[in-house]
């Protein structure tokens, strides 16, 4: 069509396929289609733009939000991209294709997926660990499912008060429609109580239990006794986690947990408002026919060449419809390939030392912030790794308002009425001494 | 295309690195002072390769991958359009990528514009009133529409509502997302004319029936004529209407859901709106409402926004199809589909003849080459011989309607040109299977694997890589 560039039929093309399919007009091809039914309005739309419009459009949209400095975290990080994975990811080759269902010609997405599942096994130490889940949120919801599925007969899962808050509304909503009841978890000294776990487990109906391996508050949980209890209530354990800090931290595996979720966009991810991101599910091998969503396989061709394919279908909505482990379908998997380029550039040393910069960096801040006189600790000795809360001594709303007047978000508010910071390696010294510097006004 | 044979994994030596971080000072405190309940016993197997090896490896891997870009795709019901590259660089402006979730609306005016505007476009082009951008995906979406009429219904005090219609012809996460819904499954049966059999729906209505969900037009690309009487009739006993926008495409800027009385929909902005599928996502399902249902719409589904990068993209080609080419979109997707269907149905089987929209679906070849002892040429043959001269597969067997499905949906994105290669080798294949079916059999024979031993791998599961392992 003259004049716009996706439409490639010129008005001769358009009158030789008519003529073909034996019609004399393109509107001939809706005569199926009750004529009320066909909109006579103009278009409530703008007017076509060029490309040279759109761009000007989105860069002035683009410059009415603020560049922010950011030192908050709660379930999205602000950690450094490298330059090499948007190039990879944006290879139309990747870009533009569909889910591997021809697998001969799918063999680079089959195999990053692959390469995936299997940096995400030996991040949380699990045995099998399926294609990518929408988000963190949605992946938790999804193991909240599956023990239900799996727990015969039993409907209640037991979630932590120290989940981040988008966590526990997103399994709140299956639940309610799935119909599982959920019950919270009590909170000791910033960590899921262990004697409140005990307690409501004694209820003899509990399917699952999710827990953070880092909580909403920063502080990593000590888990120890957990898995014990959860397994002798006959109850599967699902470790929430942020697969960044896995490098480092006790895994889901070393904790006793029989799956593990969390959100990849802390491996590299940009913040980008919330999405895409990328949510993960690992567990052990026992319960591999009950994952939801895509898993690649390694096989072989007729001529003995290894090959990578979608496997164990059998469980998916496209081969058993209502009675498959899920309804998904697409997934994140470009985001899949982008975490996967992240951990192959990061290797086991960089993966360390990234952690060990916002360790360092975070406690610093933390210092600093206590020397202002302007917070009570909330949790002292309590172990973090890039993330605090602290309790403001000061209205929160100044707080944030002075901050992101001198370019800054932080001071993140928490259900509780404490703040939270997060450092990440991308926060130099100099920009956490001028965040304590505003505070301090 | 060529067989490439290596695992990043197996790129990796001891010491190498790909990174590049500010080195750790000696004074420095790190994790290791966490106490050790805390610490991981032993470091993650990933692998320890340069930026070179990275870079290489997956331009590598890339090369074994068939995408729009690569050639015609043809995928049923997949709307695998072309993906214009300045929605790539909008999506990718650093004061887009660079914005925190959880930052308050009045430090963020420029993506709230951008939800704004996309609300105000799809409600234009479908006829529903407001959208919500949470659902990540179209089975997501499915998910989160089907749980506003759940809410719709309870809110009324209407609990017994727990069923809901599927036809039998719809996609496969139609009846998966009912049932993670919570709800029970009614199937309801197509008729001889590949529509929704408005006689076998009568009965399956009662005071227990939540909605039905459509796809108009359906998978068979043929559009559902009797949806006013089915509306009227859902509408009577009290149900609601759920429209699959998969199947948006030949619709936009011709049709509108909402007009035909649907009450709840989904788009999904990696087919009709030209986002790219990535290899199966990132995608994002918007589910818009009609007026009574937008106090139901804000239900918490995903982590925060949905996937702002790709409702970014969707907004770009939205503002380039403005009002001006809005009315083309749809009608040049069905005048392509009806274009290679009359030019193939004297070779493959074409079980509804009438006008298609956007895509049809043929049922195998008229002459598979059977006979004297010979097997003949199966739809996955002809699917995996079109490998060979260029061409990715269409959808194949489905819908399951029939047994040797070829679902063929070409886009409005394609040429003539391009749609004539197609028919062409569509031709040729039909022809060699007439001859001689083992040549399609064998196929593909020029792609970087033949096909693969499906078997062995779901009765052998190796689903990660094992140092040391036959991989």
């Amino acid at each position: 069509m003259a004049g716009f560039p996706y439409f490639p039929q010129t008005d001769e093309d358009i009158r030789l396929m008519l003529n073909r399919i034996g019609v004399s007009s393109l509107d001939d091809l809706y005569a199926d289609v009750p004529a009320d039914y066909i909109y006579k309005g103009e278009y409530d739309l703008q007017d076509a733009m060029t490309e040279q419009e759109v761009r000007s459009f989105f860069e002035d949209l683009a410059s009415r939000n603020p560049r922010l400095t950011v030192f908050a975290g709660s379930g999205a990080y602000d950690h450094y991209t490298p330059s090499v994975i948007p190039y990879i990811t944006q290879r139309s080759e990747f870009l533009t294709a569909y889910t591997p269902y021809q697998c001969e010609i799918s063999q680079g997405t089959l195999r990053y997926i692959f390469e995936y599942q299997s940096m995400i096994c030996t991040l949380t130490g699990m045995d099998v660990s399926n294609a990518s889940m929408y988000d963190g949120p949605t992946a938790a919801a999804e193991a909240m499912r599956m023990a239900v599925v799996s727990g015969r007969k039993k409907g209640t899962v037991l979630l932590s008060k120290t989940l981040l808050p988008h966590v526990r509304r997103v399994v709140e909503t299956y639940s309610r429609y799935y119909g599982i009841k959920t019950a919270y978890i009590e909170t000791l000294s910033g960590q899921t109580s262990a004697d409140g776990l005990k307690e409501l487990l004694c209820s003899g109906d509990v399917a699952g239990v999710l827990v953070p391996s880092v909580n909403r508050y920063g502080i990593i949980e000590n888990l120890t006794g957990f898995a014990d209890m959860i397994h002798e209530a006959k109850a599967m354990f699902v470790l929430y986690c942020d697969p960044s800090t896995l490098s480092v931290l006790r895994t889901p595996s070393e904790w006793g947990a029989d799956v593990a979720v969390g959100d990849g966009q802390s491996l590299g991810i940009p913040l980008c408002y919330g999405g895409p991101y990328v949510g993960f599910m690992s567990c052990r091998k026992e319960y591999m026919r009950k994952l939801p969503g895509r898993i690649v396989g390694q096989t072989k061709d007729a001529a003995g060449r290894r090959s990578f394919v979608l496997t164990l279908q059998a469980r998916e909505q496209h081969i058993r419809r209502e009675k498959a482990t899920s309804n998904i379908c697409s997934n994140e998997s470009l985001m899949a390939l982008w975490v996967t380029v992240y951990m192959s550039l990061m290797g086991p040393e960089g993966m360390k030392r990234l952690n060990d910069i916002c360790f360092e960096r975070s406690h610093y801040l933390y210092n600093e912030l206590l020397k202002t006189g302007k917070f009570r600790e909330v949790f002292p000795g309590a172990p973090f790794l890039k993330e605090f809360v602290m309790e403001p001594l000061t209205s929160v709303s100044g707080l944030q308002k002075r901050l992101y007047d001198a370019g800054f978000f932080g001071a993140l508010e928490t259900e509780d009425g404490y703040v939270s910071f997060c450092v990440t390696e991308k926060r130099t010294k100099e920009e956490i001494d001028r965040l304590v510097a505003t505070i301090n006004g | 295309m060529k067989y490439y044979d290596k695992l990043i994994f197996e790129l990796s030596r001891k010491g190498r690195t790909g990174f590049s971080l500010p080195a750790s000072s000696s004074d420095s405190i790190g994790t290791e002072t966490l106490p050790a309940v805390l610490r991981r016993s032993s470091a993650p197997a990933l692998p320890e390769v340069s930026e070179l090896d990275v870079v290489r490896h997956y331009t590598n891997l890339s090369q074994m991958n068939f995408g729009v870009d690569t050639g015609f795709y043809p995928l049923g019901s997949c709307t695998m359009k072309y993906n214009p590259k300045i929605n790539e660089e909008i999506a990718s402006m650093p004061a887009f990528q660079g914005l925190h979730p959880l930052q308050a609306e009045w430090t963020t005016p420029g993506a709230k514009a951008v939800y704004e505007g996309m609300d105000r476009a799809l409600a234009a082009i479908t006829g529903m009133k407001h959208f919500t951008f949470r659902p990540c995906a179209g089975a997501h979406g499915e998910l989160t529409g089907l749980m506003i009429i759940r809410e719709y219904h309870i809110s009324r005090g209407d609990l017994k509502r727990t069923r809901i219609i599927v036809p039998d012809s719809a996609h496969g996460t139609n009846p998966a997302s009912a049932a993670v819904c919570g709800l029970e499954i009614v199937e309801v049966k197509s008729n001889a004319d590949g529509l929704v059999d408005v006689n076998d729906l009568k009965p399956l209505l009662d005071d227990t029936i939540a909605g039905i969900m459509m796809t108009n037009p359906n998978t068979l690309g043929l559009f559902e004529k009797d949806i006013r009487r089915i509306a009227e009739l859902v509408h009577e006993a009290g149900g609601l209407l759920y429209y699959d926008g998969a199947n948006m495409n030949p619709l936009i800027g011709m049709v509108r859901p909402g007009d035909m009385g649907f009450d709840v929909m989904h788009l999904n902005l990696h087919k009709s709106f030209s986002t790219p599928h990535g290899g199966g996502g990132p995608g994002s399902g918007p589910v818009g409402v009609c007026a009574r249902l937008v106090p139901f719409l804000d239900l918490c589904v995903s982590g925060f926004h949905g996937n702002f990068g790709v409702i970014l993209r969707a907004y770009a080609y939205i503002l380039m199809l403005g009002k001006q080419n809005v009315g083309m979109c749809g009608k040049l997707a069905t005048l392509g589909a009806n274009y290679i269907k009359e030019s193939l149905k004297d070779l493959y089987k074409l079980p509804v003849s009438s006008i298609c929209k956007h895509e049809f679906v043929f049922d195998g070849l008229v002459n598979d080459g059977s006979g004297e002892g010979k097997e003949g040429a199966t739809t996955l043959d002809v699917a995996k011989r079109l490998l060979d001269y260029g061409y990715h597969a269409p959808t194949i067997y489905f819908p399951l309607l029939f047994h040797q499905s070829i679902m063929i949906e070409p886009t409005e994105t394609e040429s003539k040109e391009t749609l004539d290669g197609f028919i062409e080798v569509m031709r040729t294949i039909a022809g060699e299977a007439a001859a001689n079916p083992d040549i399609l059999h064998g196929a593909p024979h020029n792609t970087p694997i033949g096909r693969p031993d499906e078997t062995l791998a779901a009765r052998n599961p190796i689903l990660k890589y094992q140092d040391g392992c036959d991989c």
